[in-house]
């Protein structure tokens, strides 16, 4: 982080974990303007096959997700995971770690409660008995910081543009591909539109009058006047293009050897964390080295 | 009221990916079958749109909260629903991998939720019919909070259903519906005036944009009843398969529901069938399932714990613990360790 942003805009200043979910606008803007950056840099994890990237995500998501509700000790090592990217495709830690944070109220507020309705006591641990609703709990928060990260991990280090033609060759309709590539390229033409309609009216609301429904509707139908206009230069600008109702991709890329050893690498792994009890395999391991 | 990844079955997430995959394949074959080139731009441009509006916050009256617009009943008025539900499913699709809103197991679900109901269901059947041909202000108004307050409950349901059919959460049904339903019923009514506002303001200043909008549209975007019954139909013999399978892999979770709403004890006879044979699959497929490590000194703790609960392990055993923490230690400093020495 510069200080330069510190000064003003910086989206993650002190205080972030207190914020409810809707973040302020600059915060927002600048969240998915990060991401987007982090994407381009030039590691050995950005250089491998969108494809590869995309079934390896898909199948992590699945095998942590496969386990079952009171497991807890079999997930810590699918940490090894997003901390391998974080590592080797340089993202940073605590920028994945509060965007994380910002999300986690929903799975909160849906597991908080499995403490209070399942207190049977299912282990006693060097003498402190745990509940069965505890340990689902945890196994809750578990699994939700490894699938958020997964996925966010997928943005920062292949691009959005990447993981979108990763897609299409993957089977999906070319229709919603250029849907979503439409969407993401626009979305910061849109949004920066946004940022001064809403400045223009945080000046003259003094944040009291005006920032009510009956204003909102307003803008929203002035926004999206203009998001029609825009549409109508962006398809006359693209049919002096040769716009033919598909975007294509010029990049041709082919599976090399380094990342089909990456995928074979990520499946026997996951399947080994799967299917053995490592965690408890390391444990014994060290308890029978101790005296 | 994003479904969250960490909340589901992996079977409860594939059975609504593959219904989100299958609506998603039809409604971009219609699309193609008559679009407009002029389209393209506008239903990418117009998710943008609907994303920079979810950012504009403002100020609930009487509360002190702050809303935001949801936004897949506004498209289906729009655009019809195929264009629409493809507009959705992108929205919701950039939300999953920039905000993480939910996670990507549970995106399938998240479009169903928030892009099928309103799309399919409750603007065919509801909106269309309550607006009819005048489009007068005042049935715009009444028809749009009725539908998006409808669309928003059968997707608030939907999360309930779907995080008690994963079974990882303790919370009963009744509790949750009550928790989910009446949040939904204001922020409905809430997005309702909003959506018939925008629609009705469009309308006044701009006479012609939404008729221009409605003429680009496919010709022959008609839903047919028959057609949404038909993928309901293949939709429940789907879950009842799943259902059938989480039968003998999350038996208490299901049970409980299923005695809650049929008041019955368990399922009926002939799903044990197909319950028996994935069981046997999976006991296959598993190999060494009931592998463990042999704890060297913990002998009598562990015998406490098996007597507790012997059915869950969960690895709560000392060794289990130290391993965990030897575990997290290790990958601390593999990560550290990769840091440093890319610096030097």
């Amino acid at each position: 982080m510069s200080t330069r942003r510190d000064a003003g805009l910086d989206p993650f200043g002190p205080g972030l974990i207190s914020r409810n979910y809707p973040m302020t606008f600059d915060e927002q803007y600048f969240n998915i303007g990060r991401l987007d950056r982090l994407s381009y840099q030039d590691t050995a994890v950005h250089h491998l096959d969108a494809r590869v990237k995309v079934i390896a995500t898909m199948l992590f998501l699945v095998t942590v997700i496969s386990f079952p509700k009171y497991e807890v000790v079999a997930l810590v090592p699918f940490f090894l995971f997003p901390a391998l990217i974080m590592t080797l495709g340089e993202i940073p830690v605590r920028f994945i770690f509060r965007k994380v944070l910002l999300v986690s109220p929903f799975a909160i507020l849906v597991g908080i409660f499995n403490p209070f309705l399942d207190t049977a006591t299912v282990a006693v641990i060097w003498g402190v008995p745990v509940s069965g609703g505890c340990l689902s709990f945890v196994s809750i928060l578990l699994k939700f910081a490894l699938t958020i990260s997964a996925a966010l991990l997928l943005v920062a280090t292949t691009s959005f543009p990447g993981v979108c033609h990763a897609l299409r060759r993957l089977g999906l309709p070319s229709l919603f591909v250029s849907q979503l590539l439409f969407l993401y390229r626009y979305l910061f033409v849109l949004t920066e539109e946004t940022m001064r309609i809403t400045r223009a009216r945080d000046m003259r609301a003094f944040g009291v009058r005006g920032t009510g429904v009956r204003v909102f509707v307003r803008l929203i139908g002035v926004l999206f006047i203009r998001t029609v206009d825009r549409a109508e230069r962006i398809y006359r600008a693209m049919l002096s293009r040769g716009f033919q109702g598909d975007i294509p991709s010029l990049r041709c890329s082919r599976m090399a050897a380094t990342d089909l050893a990456y995928l074979a690498a990520t499946v026997s792994l996951l399947a080994v964390l799967r299917f053995f009890r490592v965690t408890e395999g390391i444990g014994a391991f060290a308890q029978r080295l101790l005296p | 009221m994003h479904m969250a990844d960490a909340l589901l079955s992996p079977a409860v997430g594939m059975t609504l990916w593959a219904g989100t995959a299958a609506v998603g394949g039809y409604a971009s074959k219609r699309l193609k079958e008559q679009i407009d080139d002029r389209m393209i731009p506008l239903m990418g441009v117009l998710g943008a749109f609907i994303f920079a509006a979810q950012m504009i916050n403002f100020t609930i009256p009487g509360t002190g909260s702050s809303g935001h617009l949801g936004g897949g009943m506004i498209l289906a008025i729009l655009l019809g629903p195929h264009a629409a539900f493809l507009v959705m499913a992108s929205v919701l699709t950039i939300q999953a991998l920039f905000f993480a809103d939910g996670g990507l197991l549970a995106l399938g679900c998240n479009i169903w939720n928030l892009g099928v109901y309103p799309c399919y269901l409750v603007y065919p059947f509801i909106y269309k019919p309550l607006v009819g041909g005048g489009k007068t202000s005042g049935r715009i108004l009444a028809a749009s909070v009725v539908s998006v307050v409808l669309a928003l409950q059968l997707g608030a349901f939907s999360v309930v259903l779907e995080t008690l059919f994963s079974g990882k959460s303790e919370l009963p049904f009744g509790a949750f519906v009550l928790l989910m339903q009446p949040i939904h019923l204001a922020i409905g009514t809430v997005e309702g005036f909003i959506t018939a506002g925008m629609i009705n303001y469009v309308q006044s200043t701009r006479p012609g944009i939404l008729d221009g909008m409605a003429a680009s549209r496919p010709a022959g975007a008609e839903v047919s009843l028959k057609k949404v019954l038909a993928i309901f139909a293949v939709l429940a013999v789907m879950t009842g398969g799943t259902l059938s399978w989480f039968a003998s892999t999350q038996p208490d979770g299901l049970e409980w529901s299923i005695e809650k709403i049929t008041g019955r004890k368990e399922l009926p006879e002939q799903e044990h069938g197909i319950a028996l044979v994935l069981k046997t699959i999976q006991e296959k497929t598993a190999f060494l399932p009931d592998y463990n490590f042999k704890p060297a000194g913990n002998e009598a703790k562990r015998e406490e714990a098996d007597l507790a609960w012997p059915r869950i392990e969960g690895g709560t055993s000392a060794a289990g613990i130290i391993g965990a923490a030897i575990t997290l230690g290790m990958i601390v400093l593999i990560g550290m360790g990769i840091r440093s020495f890319r610096r030097r």
